[in-house]
């Protein structure tokens, strides 16, 4: 096999405007029928990993819960032990804070997973700074910034400790010698006093499958490349595009030697998503039909909210931009990542509105981004394969926009066009995602 | 009158040699496919539910700290996930893991016990269960708890119901329930309303911050998980005294309760009573089935170098004689009964085809799943939402 390789990994549908409820499609966000759809058909497609993004409070919009996108979902976790009775090959990867949770905890049911899905587990370390999520927790508070990633990589060195602590086959079993553990140290002792965590003890789990479960990271900061660099099997992020994915890229893996670590042992994955068409003209009116759907008039004008930091909801989001200066103040948004420098946002979005002529709604579909990918399922084979040749990505994290069929075309349609092009698997050769990943 | 029966499932089974047993399989205690066997096993008995014990913290014999045998079962899966995985391979039996509230995130466990309802269509439960070992604290670091055997030697004895740590361990498992059913409760049934033409998907006037303040924690809400088929998932508490009865009356929906007699069971039912009308009682027991039954205990107990010990009463027989003492116990009040196998899988098959074909030849157990969920095999209500009572 000398053509690298793509990886593909199958998003849930979240909590963001990218989800259509609206199409009549649209199925439930929280029956597990869904997640079992969506997840069997990402094996289907002999795709890495399933993904699960997590969210601890529900965003509010103007002091009020943002009721215009999808709202609610399951625990990451459970939900991805009980997809690993549905599906058999396909990793399981789940975001889960490290802010909020502690070590001991989060590493044994990470493990737990890891065990019960026969090495397929995932975990996707974020961390939040917002006291408005710490409102919903024991610890409360927030960290700064810098904290934050000297938690999450202290939590990360912690969990590998507990993970290795136990012998490699520590559980013997033998019933006619009496021993359950093969050696008198089969489970040692992990004594760990950091900046965060003081924590001193035995593991209660034998060592799953993959050692340690895969580690993603998702995010796009300086903080957060050095973070993937020491730490991360995969990283998640934007730069969905060629040049930019290049030049991320290259930033990237350029750190891993800092850390003793080779090129292909941090695979980055761009979360992107996709419209396809017979022709290219469908598949461009299918996306700007998504679009539409994506940016409603009552999401164009939350949107517009969020920049101005103001109530704008007398205006018509089909008529033009109001004479209106952005309040720059506290910010009508919570439970969100905050809009950097509003006042230039706004002041480009203008520019923008009247260079082109744009209504409010035309103007938010256009800013805030199409599709990644657009076109027949040849192109967007193609796109996805040129990506990864280039050195812009290892593959993508891709994010469909209906529950639960919005991966059904693309793997009935795109996946046999990569496994053509002899870029893709044309089925699982192990059985871990490590292995999936080629990273054991 | 028909009896609920549940089984307790913990690693080999709940005697420490039970490992070492013929139809033991110690290699496989921690693949899915040795617990899938156990639960569709139960499943086939008609069962009410299994639940499934868990710890932050290795098993041992000693009181506060870890041990060095080699020769007794060490190690436990996270039990809230291991139910999650056993969810789809069954289809009406409920699921009730144990999970700690000492060291635990209210939040986190709400959801996940919420998600584990969604993932099993409204067979879950919760075993909230307090943490007072001060080896355990230490795997957390953020609490010095007094190590165990101290409390236990303090002057007066062994009574933890006086210690005033372990009453503030009970009193943070209360909010901790509390927390969770209030989470459960955050969204109304029908917050969900997709309403394409104000593009609203949820109405949130039917989305509910629980804004609970309490002596340990404090949580804002609302979930975010929408509310699980049964609304509110069923809480079981295990209790052999009275501040735990006290926990059980306030927050849980069946107490597990340990009588070693008929009159100690009656005696036990009289108290919880006074405490709670409603509460399923439920009696734990330990058993050792089939026609060996008693040779194939004292031999696990020679194996492991000492007498099986147990909080609950130990049974040892034929399931005929088991019969008899479940509709006995029955009779002094105990509604339904946990059953701690003494070996697994052998115990749990004697339950499962034996014990409940004796019962239903005296027309005391089911012949068939009578509902979809877990509330509705116990007989309990789905609750309204304590929030859409109050708008």
């Amino acid at each position: 096999m000398s053509r690298k390789q793509v990886h593909l990994a199958a998003h849930f549908p979240g909590v963001n405007n990218t989800t259509v409820w609206t199409d009549p499609r649209s199925g439930s966000q929280i029956d597990f029928a869904s997640f079992t759809h969506l997840a069997r058909t990402a094996e289907r497609g002999k795709l890495d990993f399933f993904f699960l993004a997590e969210g601890l409070r529900l965003r509010e919009l103007k002091g009020r819960i943002h009721d215009l996108d999808v709202v609610g979902r399951p625990e990451s976790l459970t939900v991805l032990s009980a997809l690993a009775a549905v599906t058999h090959r396909l990793g399981l990867a789940g975001t889960v804070n490290a802010t909020f949770n502690e070590p001991y905890e989060l590493a044994r049911r990470l493990s737990t997973l890891d065990h019960l899905s026969g090495g397929r587990a995932a975990w996707n370390v974020v961390t939040t700074s917002d006291a408005f999520t710490g409102e919903n927790f024991r610890r409360g508070g927030f960290l700064d910034r810098a904290d934050r990633y000297e938690r999450a990589a202290e939590f990360v060195r912690l969990s590998r400790e507990l993970w290795d602590s136990w012998q490699p086959d520590a559980v013997l079993g033998d019933q006619a010698a009496g021993r359950f553990l093969g050696q008198d140290d089969a489970i040692g002792t992990v004594r760990h006093r950091g900046a965060h965590f003081s924590v001193e003890g035995r593991f209660t789990l034998p060592r799953g499958p993959q050692g340690h479960p895969v580690v993603i990271q998702a995010g796009d900061s300086g903080e957060g490349r050095e973070f993937a660099a020491a730490h991360a099997d995969v990283i998640f992020t934007g730069h969905g595009s060629l040049e930019d994915g290049k030049r991320f890229y290259a930033d990237v893996k350029g750190r891993l030697a800092r850390y003793g670590r080779q090129p292909h042992q941090l695979k980055i994955m761009p979360g992107v998503t996709f419209a396809l068409g017979d022709t290219e003209e469908e598949a461009a009116e299918n996306a700007a039909a998504i679009r539409r759907r994506q940016v409603g008039p009552q999401t164009a004008i939350a949107f517009l909210e969020q920049v101005w930091g103001r109530d704008m909801s007398a205006y018509d989001p089909e008529g033009p931009l109001p004479d209106l200066e952005p309040d720059l103040s506290d910010g009508v948004s919570q439970g969100r990542v905050a809009i950097k420098d509003r006042a230039a946002v706004a002041a480009k979005w203008r520019a923008l509105a009247e260079e082109k002529g744009l209504s409010i709604r035309e103007l938010v579909i256009e800013v805030t981004g199409r599709q990644t990918f657009i076109g027949t399922p040849r192109t967007v084979a193609r796109m996805i394969d040129e990506h990864v040749q280039a050195g812009a990505a290892d593959g993508f994290i891709l994010v469909p926009h209906l529950t639960p069929g919005g991966l059904d075309e693309f793997v009935d349609r795109v996946v046999p066009l990569l496994q053509e092009r002899g870029a893709f698997r044309a089925d699982y050769t192990g059985t871990t995602l490590r292995e999936h990943l080629e990273l054991a | 009158m028909t009896l609920h029966l549940a089984v307790a499932l913990d690693g080999a089974g709940w005697h420490p040699a039970a490992w070492r047993e013929p139809s033991a399989a110690p290699r496989a205690l921690f693949s899915a496919r040795y617990w899938a066997g156990l639960v569709t096993e139960a499943e086939r008995g008609l069962l009410d539910f299994v639940t499934i014990e868990d710890a932050l913290g290795l098993q041992s014999t000693l009181t506060d700290a870890p041990d060095e045998r080699t020769d007794q079962v060490r190690g436990r899966l996270d039990a809230v996930l291991l139910a999650a995985r056993l969810a789809p391979l069954t289809h009406r039996i409920g699921l009730v893991p144990t999970a700690t509230t000492t060291h635990t995130e209210p939040f986190h466990v709400a959801i996940g016990i919420a998600a584990l309802d969604h993932v099993s269509g409204g067979r879950a439960g919760w075993r909230p269960q307090i943490s007072a070992r001060g080896f355990e604290s230490r795997h957390f670091g953020r609490r010095d708890f007094p190590p165990l055997d101290q409390v236990l030697n303090r002057p007066g004895g062994a009574d933890l119901s006086a210690d005033p740590h372990v009453r503030d361990l009970f009193a943070e498992a209360g909010d901790a329930v509390e927390v969770a059913r209030r989470l459960w409760d955050s969204w109304e049934d029908d917050a969900e309303i997709r309403d394409v033409p104000t593009g609203r998907f949820i109405d949130r006037d039917k989305l509910h911050y629980i804004d609970f303040a309490g002596r340990f924690f404090s949580v804002k809400g609302p979930s975010i998980t929408p509310r699980s088929p049964q609304g509110q998932p069923v809480v079981a508490a295990l209790a052999h005294a009275r501040l735990p009865y006290e926990f059980a009356a306030a927050h849980a929906d069946v107490v597990f309760v340990t009588p070693h007699s008929a009159e100690q069971a009656r005696a036990i039912v009289t108290e919880v009573r006074e405490l709670s009308a409603d509460v399923k009682i439920f009696a734990d027991l330990v058993v050792f089935l089939g026609d060996d039954a008693a040779g194939r205990k004292a031999r696990l107990d020679e194996l492991d170098g000492a007498e099986l010990a147990s909080d609950a009463a130990i049974f040892t027989g034929h399931v005929r004689e088991l019969t008899g003492l479940l509709l006995e116990w029955q009779s002094a009040g105990i509604q339904g009964f946990r059953l701690r196998p003494g070996a697994l899988p052998y115990d749990l098959w004697q339950i499962a085809s034996g014990l409940t074909g004796e019962l239903r030849a005296r027309q005391a157990f089911r012949s068939r799943y009578e509902a979809p969920t877990l509330r509705g095999l116990l007989g309990l209500p789905r609750p309204a939402s304590r929030y859409a009572e109050a708008r």
